[in-house]
């Protein structure tokens, strides 16, 4: 139990140091580095709270392929370095106002509302949310969401080919006779 | 119920050591006497022109999102597959609808000529 809250405690150092470690870093790939730390963390945490499969969906999805993404677009725009302070007017004290009242409200929300009973930091059992209780789950009860999952990727798909397939396009209006 | 994943924190921390390890090492007994040539960043042996960053094809990105798509589908694969033999035929017709729609997705990539390289 002690161990399990210190084990949590030092988790949570780790996935808000990495987080603010992204945010405040100057060079753009640096940040996602700090994102990859982050991530893997967080997946951490998952496994922690009994979901294995969400831990292992996190590290090759997020950490692993959506990360190669945000490196690609950090590369292919040349956006590595951060051109100096140009913040909009007020944003850093807007930004700042915003986090105090979330900070406030997760207070209030852990503290008044749940009463921190010793029961909300019991340990789920380890297999709460494996890929058999997954999978049950997403064939039983959520086959329409899941259905609808393949709808959105399809969706993914062709958008993804027509945003980026204009220079076919272009080089035919150039070239007509090479068909 | 952690102690599952000993092995993984033992190989995370040898992998870390390791890559310190070999750092503290070359640069404790490796020599430093750079010069211009050394110093200048390698691209194939030739001399380097021009600035690092040039305009890269869209298509790198096309193909980085189309990776991550297919492997999206391939993470629902998972849970079907640890249950398939518990719920049977309805979730194999489910998945096969599942395939289906993104195999429209497929043959679209396909026929668009988004997997060529010319």
């Amino acid at each position: 139990m002690i161990t399990g809250i210190l084990f949590f405690d030092v988790m949570a150092v780790l996935v808000i140091s990495t987080s603010i470690g992204m945010l405040v870093s100057r060079n753009a790939v640096y940040s996602a580095l700090f994102l990859v730390l982050n991530f893997a963390s967080v997946a951490v945490l998952y496994v922690t709270l009994g979901a294995p499969f969400i831990a292992m969906a996190q590290v090759t999805v997020y950490a692993g392929a959506i990360m190669i993404l945000f490196l690609f677009v950090i590369m292919l725009l040349g956006a590595e370095r951060l051109e100096g302070e140009s913040t909009i007017r007020g944003q850093r004290l807007f930004g700042g106002l915003l986090a105090v009242i979330l900070l406030g409200e997760l207070t209030w929300m852990a503290v008044f509302q749940s009463g921190l009973s010793p029961a909300a930091l019991t340990m789920p059992a380890s297999d709460f949310a494996g890929p058999t209780q997954i999978g049950l789950t997403l064939f039983n009860t959520y086959l329409l969401p899941f259905e609808v999952t393949s709808f959105i990727l399809l969706v993914a798909i062709i958008g993804a080919i027509i945003l980026t397939k204009t220079d076919n396009i272009g080089k035919r209006i150039i070239r007509p006779g090479k068909d | 119920m952690l102690n599952d994943y000993l092995p993984i924190i033992i190989l995370l921390v040898l992998a870390t050591v390791l890559g310190f390890l070999v750092l503290i090492i070359g640069a404790l007994f490796g020599p430093r006497r750079p010069t211009q040539r050394k110093a200048a960043p390698y691209e194939s042996g030739m001399i380097p022109y021009g600035p690092g960053t040039r305009r890269i094809s869209v298509r790198y990105y096309l193909v980085a999102v189309l990776f991550i798509l297919f492997d999206i589908e391939t993470v629902f694969f998972l849970p079907w597959a640890v249950v398939f033999r518990q719920l049977g035929w309805f979730a194999l017709i489910e998945m096969l609808v599942f395939i289906g729609i993104l195999l429209i997705g497929f043959v679209y990539v396909w026929k668009k000529g988004a997997l060529e390289w010319e």
